[in-house]
């Protein structure tokens, strides 16, 4: 997008020059609060609105030069509500754009019916209507069809801002498999910061007045908000928030303070630890225990201190290494591998120092850091 | 012996042959209407500065009583069913154009904009999409259209025997056989609900895609609840 400008006749400017490079392959967020142009900008990318000044062009073709429904067919387009053809079966809906482009009515039919499995719908559902569905199913009707004739680009329109929050999240963990999968380029409204920062590979900030406030990697956002908008836009926890791009593997775990159920009464009065973390034979936590209490030979599992929630150093970012430790009563967060054994536990000190290191090292070299996106 | 179903021999029909007469003249100006009513509705629908005119002369075209138009067609068109049919057609637009109009509008806009996004052109979107979405409420002014127009027949009886069923009521004055005044009312009331019974029946055939309020129960029965949490992952 260069310089893009659209003004309405009455002098209302809805996107003041505007200027983008979305990258392919890639899935780029347009954020801002209502009214700052976002919706606007992205029908100007599908020609439903008109630039007033400024060229679009995608693979380096001005926009101008395709015929319009030409350009359409080759773009998916995901709305709020999904907007499905509530007099069409599930499965015509999902056919729609490959029998606009005049494939048969079978190929169209199969194409839909392998897209329902991709986008987790059950095979049950193609001979239904929009209205037996429930608002996250017809969503993910919504997302099938707009990826119906294999369009290299996907344009959506705040797709789940109408769903509950826990159909949210599924959707989007789906979308990013999606995407994992079959690699499109994905511009992305949302007035949803935190959906933006989940989602982004880069993340446009507009400003009311359709002006790009900033353009960048979630993790620099985070770190580096432009100017006040920008971080005031990000809300009070982006400190926080921003742990989620660095990776948990540097913590140094300790091992001394992890016991064995059965461990021998001399063991225990080894460790210094003012908490000793209890496994079972398997290596799973069982619990806190404080040593004198386990040396005076009473270890059940029952009496332990709950141990909150265990991170996967490797997989985890440092957001939920700090979160386990938070919710650990002794302060100290426990480490598992996938199989979920113990392979450590650490303070929440050592927390603290690994995210100074970690933010004096992002500070030379954000880049590799955003990397290890959650 | 002159029964309920003996028709006097200057309607030139006999009852059967009278009912027939009936619903031509009754059904035939409200598929004209409907004719009529399709395109109206579609700029109306586009262009939304014209609906309030369009529908301000529909409703003037209502208020004209039958008998004035019938006045003034009787120069042209003679003592015809035409005569007859033409102010019907007009009067079924007062509910026909509304009908569209309003049916098209409930199309929901995020329907429009998807349509719009995945390249439908205006036609294919107005057929395709706007007209087939409408169907109920279009449906809903047809009932109510021709029921009128069946009812509204009769009148022609006032031209020279072009009121069918409405024939008998004249034919019940002139000869004192008030059971042909019964039979007409009688049959008039009939057909209406008939042809009413027959447009539901389209309605449910032409949208299975309709929630079904009347049938609230099979509904829910019917409506698939989700069999696992809709954030799973798969």
């Amino acid at each position: 997008m260069e310089s893009v400008t659209k003004r309405y006749p009455d002098g209302t400017v809805a996107v003041d020059r505007l200027s983008l490079d979305i990258p392919d392959r890639a899935i780029t967020v347009l954020v801002g609060p209502s009214g700052c142009g976002k919706t606007t900008t992205l029908r100007m990318i599908n020609r439903m609105v008109e630039p007033t000044e400024g060229t679009i062009l995608l693979d380096g073709e001005d926009l101008q030069r395709l015929p319009v429904t030409t350009l359409r067919r080759s773009m998916g387009y995901v709305i709020q509500n999904a907007g499905l053809f509530q007099h069409r079966t599930i499965l015509d809906n999902i056919a729609t754009v490959p029998r606009l482009l005049g494939w048969g009515k079978a190929r169209s039919r199969e194409r839909a019916a392998e897209l329902m499995g991709r986008v987790g719908l059950d095979a049950s559902l193609a001979g239904r209507y929009p209205y037996q569905l429930s608002g996250g199913q017809q969503q993910r009707v919504g997302v099938a069809r707009a990826l119906a004739a294999d369009p290299p680009v996907l344009l959506m329109d705040e797709p789940f801002s109408a769903v509950d929050p826990v159909v949210r999240k599924g959707l989007q963990d789906e979308l990013l498999r999606i995407q994992d999968e079959l690699g499109k380029t994905i511009v992305f409204v949302t007035h949803d910061i935190d959906e933006a920062v989940k989602l982004g590979t880069m993340v446009a900030v507009m400003r009311t007045g359709g002006r790009l406030a900033q353009f960048a990697s979630p993790a620099d956002l985070l770190s580096d908000p432009a100017d006040a908008f920008v971080e005031d836009f990000l809300g009070a926890d982006r400190g926080v928030r921003r742990l989620s791009f660095f990776p948990s593997a540097g913590l140094e775990l300790v091992t001394d303070a992890v016991v064995p159920l059965d461990a021998p009464a001399a063991r225990l009065a080894a460790s210094g630890a003012p908490y000793l973390l209890v496994t079972d034979p398997d290596g799973r936590p069982l619990g806190w225990g404080e040593p004198r209490d386990l040396i005076a030979g009473a270890i059940v599992p029952e009496g332990l201190l709950p141990y909150g929630r265990p991170f996967v150093p490797g997989t985890d970012s440092l957001r939920a290494a700090l979160d386990c430790a938070v919710l650990s009563p002794t302060g100290w967060a426990v480490a598992v591998d996938a199989d979920g054994r113990v392979s450590g536990v650490v303070s929440q000190q050592a927390i603290g120092e690994a995210i100074r290191s970690a933010h004096a090292a992002g500070r030379g070299d954000v880049a590799e850091v955003a990397e290890v996106a959650p | 012996m002159s029964g309920f179903f003996d028709i006097p021999s200057d309607l030139q029909h006999s009852y059967l042959g009278l009912i027939g007469l009936h619903l031509r003249e009754a059904l035939l100006p409200v598929l004209a209407g409907l004719l009529l009513a399709l395109p109206t509705a579609q700029l109306c629908a586009r262009l939304r500065w014209l609906y309030p005119p369009v529908l301000g002369v529909t409703t003037v075209f209502y208020a004209i009583p039958s008998l004035a138009v019938f006045v003034i067609l009787i120069d042209y068109t003679g003592q015809t069913e035409l005569t007859v049919m033409i102010p019907l057609a007009l009067y079924s637009l007062v509910v026909l154009v509304p009908a569209i109009v309003d049916g098209v509008r409930s199309v929901p806009p995020e329907t429009l904009a998807a349509a719009t996004a995945m390249g439908f052109g205006p036609a294919r979107r107005w057929f395709q999409v706007q007209l087939p979405i409408a169907v109920p409420a279009i449906l809903a002014g047809l009932r109510v259209a021709t029921a009128s127009s069946i009812s509204l027949v009769s009148v022609g009886a006032l031209i020279g025997n072009q009121g069918a069923l409405g024939n008998l009521l004249a034919d019940a004055q002139r000869y004192d056989r008030p059971e042909l005044a019964l039979n007409s009312v009688l049959t008039t009331a009939v057909l209406a609900i008939v042809c009413d019974a027959l447009l539901v029946l389209a309605r449910n055939l032409l949208t299975p895609w309709m929630p079904r309020g009347t049938r609230a129960s099979a509904k829910t029965a019917r409506r698939p609840e989700p069999s696992e949490p809709e954030g799973a992952l798969r």
